[in-house]
């Protein structure tokens, strides 16, 4: 694959991005291993994984893009559309929904104004479901960016949010 | 010293996570110089002897599955450990615990079972969301390189073992350990068919053993301080302690290492504070989301494998979810097949369709929209998808435990939304 680091790839995927993959691939016994965590690296660096690199991401790992798109497609947290600054990942597993996660779902969806899988017109926030977060002792949960909230009230949203509020 | 809980000695009330210097000024690393002075089959012998149990929720004698590893290797290719640190089961909040708040207890438990079965590679296969456990674990792991307790020709011993962390990417299903290795390859994580089992033919095709963490966290005590000891740490016939956990409305939810086999009664009465204010006890999920329900007629049975097994359930994680009575047990029902449905990997049709029918019959019992012969629907399910054999993987049998159990115990709750039209819990559930 002589293109592999052709120039034209580039703008899909920057050479910090290749170099992050191509660690990943000194691992394995073969390039598409890695394709998990070279989306997660595009992903990180992106905030979501674009047509583009897909392409670019399958052509440097020797896969076909509807390949690779079938494996970033069937992880939930691989996002193949644009997303908000910071995701929340709303658990709405059982214990959590014994705790009331649906009124803090509808909390959440009249102080920023979105529904599930929307993200807010000022693009901060993008609101998932997600399944258990491992922290049921402390429901309701919900995770913002990488940090977890627990025993989440409604009170406690404004704080979490600040002034992201309102129909944006 | 009343109680030897060997698992959460190094976890501190606040929960701060417990550093190298701390893990061996408190004993820490003394298994691993014990493992390294013995050859790996005494090591096996003695996990054999100690009657450890996977901790994973099959509960599956963990030296009975290490001995199917091959031990000549011939090649000289790789072997593999792999921790499986994914815990999605909802209800289940132990392995968060052990990952966050003592790293190096795990990471010593694996180069010790590693060690065992002369794994050259250990992964921690950890779910996307523990970003401070991976940052922990990873962390945790470039010292043991720097001491020379990870990497070449381990504390002089001539072993070598590398160890690495992979965050994965999310879905339930990557915590079933077939799929797991199909996600650690880089693919869609679809469960594979057994045999060939992965103890021989695993990651890449080679051998591979796949492990709780909560199990790997035992092996480097045991391996220490003997079979013998740990079979006394059990009040019942299942050795060791266990890290039992209780959620929902209970006064003081929460998770902590007791003795195995501790009743039932103790755990949510005496740990967990008993229900909250205002609140009655109607049942509870043993271990985790896919474990069938048990009611307060059980509360004095011995939380142990083979106890709450003839009691119809699994022990599974270990982690009970309390039901109330305020809260709709079809809601209840409809919330965890709701999950299950939509964590299917789509496989194999049973469960693909199947889940999502049964999740819509729920749906419309829960929507006092039910008629009469949706209870035969729901029972025709559970006799089809819950049979072990009709789906490629236990994903979707696990789906029917609680439904199963639920039309057992609740059926009149089921029967009241369907006469009346509406949930007598009023609109979808809990508040
Ligand atoms: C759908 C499904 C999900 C599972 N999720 C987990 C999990 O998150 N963590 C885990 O340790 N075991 C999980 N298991 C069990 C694993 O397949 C496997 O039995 C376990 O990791 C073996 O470790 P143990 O022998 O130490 O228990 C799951 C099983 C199924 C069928
Ligand atoms: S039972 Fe469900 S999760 Fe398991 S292989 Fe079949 S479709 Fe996939
Ligand atoms: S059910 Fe929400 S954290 Fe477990």
């Amino acid at each position: 694959m002589s293109d592999r680091n052709d120039a034209a790839l580039i703008p899909a995927l920057s050479a910090i991005e290749l170099t992050e993959i191509d660690a990943e691939i000194a691992h394995v016994p073969y390039r598409s291993a890695v394709a998990i965590d070279a989306l997660k690296i595009v992903q990180a660096h992106r905030g979501w994984v674009s047509d583009e690199s897909l392409r670019a991401i399958a052509r440097h790992l020797d896969m076909s893009a509807d390949e690779l798109d079938g494996v970033a497609t069937f992880y939930n947290l691989i996002y193949r559309r644009p997303v908000g600054d910071r995701v929340i990942l709303l658990c709405n597993s059982i214990s959590c929904w014994i705790k009331g996660c649906e009124g803090l779902r509808e909390q959440i969806t009249g102080q920023l104004g979105v529904g599930l899988g929307e993200t807010t017109a000022d693009n901060r926030y993008t609101l998932l479901p997600v399944t258990c977060l491992g922290a049921c002792d402390k429901a309701p949960v919900m995770m913002v960016g990488d940090e977890l909230h627990e025993n989440v009230e409604a009170l406690s949203l404004q704080a979490i949010f600040g002034d992201s509020g309102g129909d944006k | 010293m009343s109680l030897d809980l060997p698992l959460t000695r190094n976890v501190r009330p606040d929960r701060a996570p417990t550093g190298f210097d701390a893990y061996e000024a408190n004993g820490g690393y003394r298994g691993l110089r014990a493992a390294i002075g013995m050859s790996p089959a005494d090591c096996l012998q003695i996990v054999k002897d100690s009657n450890l149990r996977g901790r994973g929720g099959a509960g599956f004698p963990t030296g009975m599955k290490w001995s199917f590893v091959p031990m000549d290797n011939p090649g000289g290719g790789h072997k593999y450990l792999i921790c499986n640190a994914d815990e999605m089961e909802p209800g289940t909040f132990k392995d968060r615990l052990l990952l966050e708040c003592d790293p190096h207890q795990l990471i010593e438990g694996m180069i010790c079972a590693a060690y065992t079965i002369q794994a050259d590679v250990a992964y921690i296969f950890i779910r996307a969301e523990y970003h401070k456990a991976a940052r922990l674990l990873r962390e945790a792991i470039a010292v043991c390189y720097d001491k020379g307790y990870l990497g070449r020709d381990i504390l002089g011993s001539g072993y070598t073992l590398d160890m690495q962390v992979h965050s994965s990417a999310g879905r339930y299903i990557c915590g079933e350990e077939t799929a797991l290795i199909s996600s650690l390859e880089g693919k869609r994580a679809n469960p594979r068919a057994k045999p060939p089992f992965p103890q021989v033919s695993g990651l890449w095709g080679r051998p591979t053993i796949v492990n709780n963490v909560e199990t790997l966290c035992n092996i480097h005590h045991i391996i220490e301080r003997g079979a013998d000891w740990f079979q006394a740490l059990g009040l019942t016939e299942d050795a060791g302690t266990k890290l039992y956990g209780v959620s929902g409305r209970v006064k003081n939810p929460g998770c902590w290492e007791l003795p195995m086999g501790t009743p039932i009664r103790e755990i949510i009465e005496k740990h967990a504070g008993g229900m909250a204010d205002g609140y009655q006890l109607r049942g509870f999920l043993p271990g985790g989301g896919s474990t069938d329900f048990l009611t307060p007629d059980h509360l004095d049975l011995a939380m142990d494998y083979g106890t709450i097994g003839k009691a119809g359930s699994r022990m599974g994680t270990g982690t009970m979810i309390i039901l109330d009575d305020k809260t709709c047990p079809v809601g209840f029902v409809k919330n965890l097949m709701e999950f299950f449905a939509r964590e299917s990997c789509g496989f194999c049709t049973p469960c693909r369709d199947g889940l999502p029918w049964s999740a819509q019959v729920l749906d419309d019992i829960e929507s006092g929209r039910g008629q009469a012969e949706d209870m035969d629907t729901l029972a025709r399910q559970v006799e089809f998808i819950g049979a072990i054999g009709n789906t490629h993987c236990a994903l979707a049998p696990g789906a029917m435990e609680p439904l199963q159990s639920a039309l057992k115990y609740f059926r009149e709750d089921f029967e009241r939304h369907i006469s009346g039209s509406a949930c007598p819990w009023c609109d979808g559930g809990a508040h």
